[in-house]
């Protein structure tokens, strides 16, 4: 089984995010840089697939120099090579840019089936693993936390409102991650000696056979960028025993608030 | 003028999704902001019956597709019908509901028509004839307003963000015989819990963390039943094996918008925050009076949930009867 990993570097989620002077970007000095917590998985399964099957793991990311590291981490983790699109096009793309680009660097290399995150945990959109799949021609099961591979077909469990939905897909297919599919493994030493001496291609846009203008201005555009109303800390709720705390807690959610 | 607003409604099993009716009111207001029709399309297997509801929330005609192939949803088919629907129709603006059935509906809609998508949105405006949707990134860390250039211009909604409101529209009903086209997907079968509250569309959560101690949520379980609210989890309390993946709470699990959360034994870390900052009222309770929970709550106990929750409970029952 030929296997690709859509996988993007993101800031950690524990990072301050803070709004840049231009109002429509983040501050990027402080940030710790890690793979994109959905894309673990699917790295985890890639590998476990692999390791069951046989056939090998490319992870494919498009991105600034630093992207490297993460995919660096991936090959660690037992992935067999690695592809960075890098590129000043790539930092001005929306979402289906993104797309464009990681269906033009995937579409001349052998696989049979493509994973990637059910969102990217900076811009939340949850787009860019369904659109390659669009962009490719081929099916796509997303929010998946168990797959089957048997007689040439790929049968995965897909996470719905209250439960759950069984879909099977040829090959080639491509499907997103949730939480619950797997407990991604950890590098080992071993594990980053060898990932050294692992290929990691970097390649621009014309490497794959793709031009600026076939990706043309993004469509959506951040306009400015804000911060939430800031929530304050309000009453904690003081008084002589549990039952008058219990209650008066009641009467303020019944009366004051009208939530219950 | 504006060539109208399509909205994709959702169903399951014959019954519309919540976000649906949030979708066609929010839609139905977009239309009277661009000053064009509100156009509900309604796909599933025989669902004779529930097509006309879209007509009580503003939709001036109802395109139904009754047809076989679309019992369920599946991505290539649902793709197909509705791509020959907006060729049609050529709306300015798709209005959907960010369930995990529109997030992937959405997404690949907007590949195929080469049209821009806001997803996740928790408001929308009209500037100029053109939507601004602001929608969080960075889990809610960050708001951010989008400007869509192409057409139709496609937003998802939040499930819980957005009012439902009736209003009435003319509901001419236009049944639409069309061809799935090539379908990869293959339906095998769903297994769903229908007694349960869909957590992200429950108007009060209960979660529980590390604090609950051990896989016994009885306590809480029973206030949210009393309060016909769902129970959610820190991802603690889902690495423990306590409760599973699909009840956890934030920035990698699902993000709720209720009317009421109410935290127990949760510290509220960051990750966590993003999952459940913008309910609208939020309850803690915790030993420790310290944690950062506190201070993103509207109300806080300080002490053991154990201790607190039946009495709560029981203060409910008394206000209800
Ligand atoms: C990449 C990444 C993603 C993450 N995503 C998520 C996510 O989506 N959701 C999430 O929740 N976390 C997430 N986390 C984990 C997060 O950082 C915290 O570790 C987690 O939220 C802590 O859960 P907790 O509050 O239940 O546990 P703890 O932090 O251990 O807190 C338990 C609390 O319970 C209180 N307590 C104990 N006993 C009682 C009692 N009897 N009565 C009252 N209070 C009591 C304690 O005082 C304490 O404050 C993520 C972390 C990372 C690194
Ligand atoms: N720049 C990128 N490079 C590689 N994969 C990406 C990139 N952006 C998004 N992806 C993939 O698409 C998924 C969804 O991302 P998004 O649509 O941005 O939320 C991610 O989890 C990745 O698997």
């Amino acid at each position: 089984m030929e296997i690709i990993v859509l996988l993007k570097q993101v800031p950690a989620t524990e990072s301050f995010i803070g709004i840049a002077n231009d109002g429509v970007s983040i501050k990027t000095e402080a940030i710790k840089w890690v793979i994109n917590p959905y894309d673990e998985f699917a790295v985890e399964e890639a590998l476990r697939i692999k390791e069951a099957q046989g056939g090998s793991v490319t992870i494919v990311s498009a991105g600034q120099e630093r992207a490297a590291e993460a995919i660096r981490t991936a090959l660690a983790m037992g992935a067999d090579k690695g592809i960075l699109i890098k590129d000043p096009v790539v930092d001005n793309c929306d979402a289906l840019g993104i797309a464009r680009i990681l269906a033009a660097a995937i579409k001349d290399l052998q696989f049979d089936l493509i994973i990637a995150g059910q969102r990217a945990v900076d811009d939340d959109n949850f787009q860019v693993g369904t659109a390659v799949a669009e962009y490719l021609g081929i099916p796509n099961i997303s929010l998946v936390i168990k797959e089957e591979i048997a007689d040439g077909k790929i049968k995965c469990h897909r996470t719905v409102e209250g439960g759950t939905v069984v879909l099977e897909a040829p090959f080639p297919a491509l499907f997103t991650t949730q939480r619950g599919l797997n407990e991604p493994r950890y590098a080992s030493l071993p594990g980053i000696m060898k990932a050294k001496k692992k290929p990691l291609d970097i390649k621009s846009l014309s490497d794959i056979g793709i031009d600026a203008s076939e990706i043309g201005e993004p469509k959506s555009k951040v306009l400015a960028m804000k911060l939430p109303p800031e929530r304050k800390g309000g009453k904690i709720i003081k008084g002589d025993s549990s039952h008058s705390i219990a209650a008066e807690l009641v009467n303020a959610l019944h009366g004051e608030a009208k939530v219950i | 003028m504006s060539n109208g607003v399509i909205a994709i409604t959702e169903q399951s099993d014959g019954v519309f999704r919540k976000v649906t009716y949030e979708a066609l009111s929010e839609g139905k207001r977009l239309a009277e902001n661009l000053g064009c029709n509100l156009t509900a399309v309604v796909l599933g297997s025989g669902i004779e019956n529930i097509s006309d509801k879209p007509g009580k929330y503003g939709a001036d005609k109802i395109i139904v597709v009754d047809n076989q192939a679309l019992s369920e949803y599946m991505t290539d088919a649902y793709t197909n019908v509705i791509t020959d629907i907006i060729k049609k129709e050529d709306p300015s603006v798709l209005i959907i509901g960010a369930s995990s059935q529109g997030k992937d509906l959405s997404a690949r809609l907007s590949a195929r028509l080469n049209a821009p998508l806001a997803m996740d949105c928790i408001a929308l405006s009209v500037k100029n004839g053109n939507i601004i949707a602001t929608r969080p990134m960075y889990g809610g860390k960050i708001l951010a307003d989008m400007a869509l250039e192409g057409k139709p211009q496609i937003v998802a909604i939040r499930p819980n963000a957005m009012n439902i409101e009736e209003s009435a529209g003319a509901g001419n009903i236009e049944k639409l015989d069309v061809e799935v086209g090539k379908i990869d997907l293959v339906f095998v079968e769903k297994k769903l819990d229908t007694g349960k509250v869909e957590l992200t569309e429950a108007d009060v959560v209960v979660s529980g963390g590390r604090g609950m101690g051990g896989p016994d949520f009885s306590v809480i379980e029973k206030l949210a039943e009393l309060l016909n609210g769902a129970v959610g989890a820190s991802r603690s309390a889902v690495d423990e094996g306590w409760r599973p993946p699909s009840d956890q709470v934030g920035q990698t699990g699902k993000v709720v918008s209720p009317n009421l959360y109410i935290a127990c034994g949760i510290s509220g870390a960051i990750q966590h925050l993003a999952g459940m900052s913008s309910s609208k009222v939020i309850v803690a309770i915790n030993k420790d009076e310290e944690a950062p929970i506190f201070s993103k709550a509207d109300f806080g106990i300080v002490g053991d949930l154990f201790e607190y929750i039946p009495i709560i409970t029981e203060e409910i029952k008394k206000i209800k009867s």
